[in-house]
């Protein structure tokens, strides 16, 4: 029973591995299960304009790391003459221009290419918990009042860094909140006030910076954040309106106080960050993805080999397609062939020559080498020489056939160079054996239907979703096989022998009747 | 469609998947097929156990004796050139008669002494083995059919065609040759085939292509109730062929000799269906009750005599409606 079994259980588990590499693909990794799918690229530009003072110059700028989100996925700095140097540090990761002598204005790029990406990151570690702030008069006294009173009134930290922003933001605040807030004006100044009062309470917080990615922006403004750790997670508030959660597009630029450009012995006219959306290949970014993430699943696919070899396996990887048909074609439907695989490989001809072209092409080879093989016959040659003459002949046709087309100015005649030579040879042999053996009306006919067979196997290859999925998801080669193997156990009838017993049948039906 | 289907089921028709799927790769052992495929291992195999096969005149092997075959041939008027590792028929060369220095075949054409090598010489090159390899060319002495077939035949000898299960003949059908079929008795080019009581050696039923027939379409002859003689003996040589070869799934081939009474012309490991339309009957029913009967009698050995007489009861007395 389980040795009877067993081939189900291949099946099914072939099957489920080629169903899980698929969707891992296409789920996790943004494989596009279908071809031409254009996905969404945002190209990021920060150009820096500068102005000589005196001295060496030292231009600092912040550029994106790993935004959670996003991915960069090409990026370049344009600044020529400069020195540059990249602290890799997450989320503070920073571009040094150098140069000792500058001469004139200078202008910087900074350049990036950057995708979406599904998967889920923070953008910060776990934190230590802040001790609390030792303030001077009147301060300590403020900030233990605000925290008692804003704890007094909040349940967990989310609704206690609320109720701190709604009272920092409040157009009348009290007089402890406006003794904290003397002076303040921008956004970022508002929020280190937060994060001060909320170390009052020990609570860990964090300055997000970013740019809302939107269509086309020329001059995109950084805006700041407030993240503060409940103890599980990051949440982030908008300091400006004390909303919670993160921005729909927000792509975190870098975290923390640091300023966005630090320069010196230069006088800085402008920093001006652009947006634009771009669209790029599915496909392409989703092996970008994959590369960028180390996955070791992108090897699963063709599109890491080099060109020619690609093209070959884009090839090869359709063959299973076409064994396929001529599985279903004999074991289903009862159909038989001059070779078993035979047709497959014919099938891979006509990928060249266009389908009707090929048929034609290869009916006018196999009746002219049929010709010369009856000629041949009455010479009684050995065996193995025969066959080697049969193989001559018809390298000469096929050279015969180009070059005339090309004489009457068709291209069709040039492709018959890729026809399998060997392959044809050994048809004409059968087929001639067949003639002599059995009637040339079934030497034909037989002829005929491993034409039709290839017919059938190349119009299943030449379907263009499969490939695709052949090159990109070789693993449906997997569930192909696993098809094979569950046809390998069909053990009922096959479609032509419903015909052929028909008269077993139509006895049992009387018998029946009776 | 699956009305049909429900039919041919319930006819206990074997189909090609399931002969197969669940018999030959099941009850037929990899390793004994070159006893079969080899028709020269197999004569010799059928010879040891005492079984009668038609003679061998001698084997060609290398280009060089097929060249000097003249040798072999000397006294040889009558002979049939084959392929050790043929299928289907084909590649088989029959001699009847010689005028000079030339033969004729059994279709009355003269063939010359050069066209006989080349026909020796496409056999050792592979032209009609399985797979293409080299094989080797076998001259047998003529088997002269018995005359009772006379009115059912045309130029050519018929055969029975015996499938043997776990050493229990299960069904048996005789290959009538016609003038389609140019004397051969091969169902696919033309011969009649004709179902065979088990349990009395009538004749019943008949197919053309997969068309029923009654009578023979070249003699006229009704084919129908003809009685082939000394049945139970060709039922028990049947039988003996499961312990010369262990195939489970075996087909016998059988021409009666006019003076050397029945002779086994060749055994096959993948025996066709079309015996099923001869005796427009389907194998499975009689398959599954040999496995049955295998059930009831387990670990008791029976001898070839008592099988063949088991079967003949079992699955005599079929008629066809």
């Amino acid at each position: 029973m389980s040795r009877n079994r067993q081939w189900l259980v291949l099946s099914v588990l072939l099957f489920l591995l080629g169903g899980l590499i698929f969707g891992y693909k296409v789920v996790r990794l943004g494989y596009p299960p279908l071809p031409d799918v254009s996905a969404e690229v945002w190209l990021i530009q920060a150009r820096l304009q500068m102005r000589p003072q005196d001295g060496p110059v030292r231009a600092s700028l912040i550029v994106p790391s790993i935004p959670p989100g996003f991915l960069i996925n090409e990026e370049n700095f344009i600044s020529r003459g400069f020195g540059l140097t990249v602290d890799d540090v997450p989320f503070k990761r920073r571009a040094n221009w150098a140069i000792r002598r500058l001469k004139g204005n200078k202008t910087l790029y900074y350049r990036a290419n950057v995708i979406p990406d599904m998967r889920r990151r923070g953008f910060a570690r776990r934190p230590a918990y802040p001790p609390v702030p030792q303030l001077e008069e009147p301060f300590a006294t403020a900030l233990t009042d605000i925290v008692v009173e804003v704890r007094s009134e909040s349940a967990d930290t989310e609704s206690f860094t609320s109720a701190i922003l709604m009272r920092l933001l409040d157009e009348s605040p009290d007089e402890n909140v406006s003794l904290f807030l003397s002076g303040v004006n921008t956004t970022r100044e508002r929020i280190a006030v937060a994060q001060s009062l909320l170390a009052g309470a020990r609570i860990p917080s964090l300055q997000v910076h970013g740019i809302t990615l939107q269509a086309n922006v020329e001059r995109a403004s950084v805006k700041s954040l407030l993240a503060v750790f409940n103890g599980d997670d990051w949440l982030v508030f908008d300091a400006q309106t004390g909303h919670q959660g993160m921005p729909p597009e927000f792509m975190i630029w870098w975290t923390g106080k640091g300023d966005l450009i630090r320069v010196s012995g230069a006088h800085l006219d402008d920093l001006q960050i652009s947006v634009r959306r771009g669209s790029a290949s599915a496909l392409e970014l989703a092996t970008k993805r994959a590369e960028k993430k180390g996955s070791l699943l992108r090897l699963v696919s063709t599109l890491q080999l080099p060109i020619q070899t690609q093209a070959v396996y884009e090839i090869l990887l359709l063959i299973p397609f076409g064994i396929l048909v001529i599985v279903i074609l004999r074991n289903l439907i009862g159909l038989s062939s001059f070779g078993t695989f035979a047709p497959v490989l014919i099938a891979l001809e006509f990928r060249e020559t266009e389908l009707l072209k090929g048929i034609v092409l290869f009916m006018l080879i196999v009746s002219l080498g049929l010709f010369f093989r009856f000629y041949l016959e009455r010479l009684r040659l050995l065996l193995v020489p025969r066959l080697a003459a049969v193989v001559t002949i018809v390298v000469l046709l096929m050279t015969v056939i180009s070059i005339i087309s090309n004489e009457m100015g068709t291209e069709t005649g040039l492709s018959v160079s890729l026809f399998p030579m060997i392959i044809i040879s050994m048809i004409i042999e059968r087929m001639s054996v067949v003639w002599e053996e059995r009637g040339a009306l079934i030497s034909i006919q037989e002829g005929l239907g491993s034409l039709f067979m290839a017919a059938l196997a190349f119009l299943v290859m030449s379907i263009d979703l499969l490939g695709y999925w052949a090159a990109v998801f070789p693993e449906v080669n997997l569930l192909v096989l696993a098809v094979i193997v569950a046809l390998g156990r069909y053990t009922g009838f096959r479609l032509t022998e419903l015909r052929r017993f028909g008269q077993i049948a139509h006895d049992q039906q009387r018998k029946g009747g009776a | 469609m699956l009305r049909r289907v429900q039919q041919l089921k319930s006819a206990g028709v074997l189909g090609m998947n399931r002969r197969n799927g669940d018999f030959i790769l099941s009850c037929n052992d990899r390793s004994r097929y070159p006893l079969v495929d080899d028709k020269v291992k197999c004569k010799r195999r059928l010879q040891q156990k005492g079984l009668a096969v038609p003679g061998l005149i001698g084997l060609v092997e290398s280009m060089r004796m097929a060249s000097r075959v003249d040798e072999i041939l000397v006294d040889e008027t009558e002979f049939v050139i084959k392929p050790a590792n043929g299928s289907g028929g084909d590649g088989i060369l029959v001699i009847t008669d010689r005028v000079q220095d030339h033969f004729v075949d059994n279709d009355g054409r003269l063939v010359e002494q050069g066209e006989l090598k080349h026909h020796l010489t496409d056999v050792i090159g592979g032209l009609y083995s399985l797979g293409g390899q080299p094989d080797l060319a076998m001259i047998e002495t003529l088997v002269h059919f018995d005359p009772a077939f006379g009115s059912l035949t045309y130029h050519g000898v018929p055969d029975i065609r015996v499938i043997v299960y776990q050493g229990y003949p299960v069904m048996a059908m005789t290959r009538l040759p016609t003038r389609m079929s140019h004397g051969k008795a091969n169902l696919h080019q033309g011969a009649i085939g004709v179902g065979i009581d088990l349990g009395s050696g009538v004749t019943v039923g008949g197919v053309a292509g997969n068309k029923a027939v009654s009578t023979h379409p070249d003699t006229g002859a009704a084919i129908e109730g003809f009685c082939i003689a000394g049945w139970g003996k060709l039922m028990e040589m049947s039988a003996s062929c499961f312990e010369a070869v262990e195939l489970g799934y075996l087909g016998v081939d059988i021409v009666l000799d006019r003076d050397l009474g029945p002779l086994i012309l060749e055994l096959n490991a993948r025996p066709g269906l079309n015996i099923q339309i001869a005796n427009r009957r389907g194998l499975r029913h009689s398959l599954d009750a040999v496995d049955q009967y295998l059930q009831e009698t387990k670990g008791q050995r029976m001898s070839p005599e008592q099988r063949a007489e088991w079967s003949g009861h079992q699955f005599g007395g079929h008629a066809i409606q």
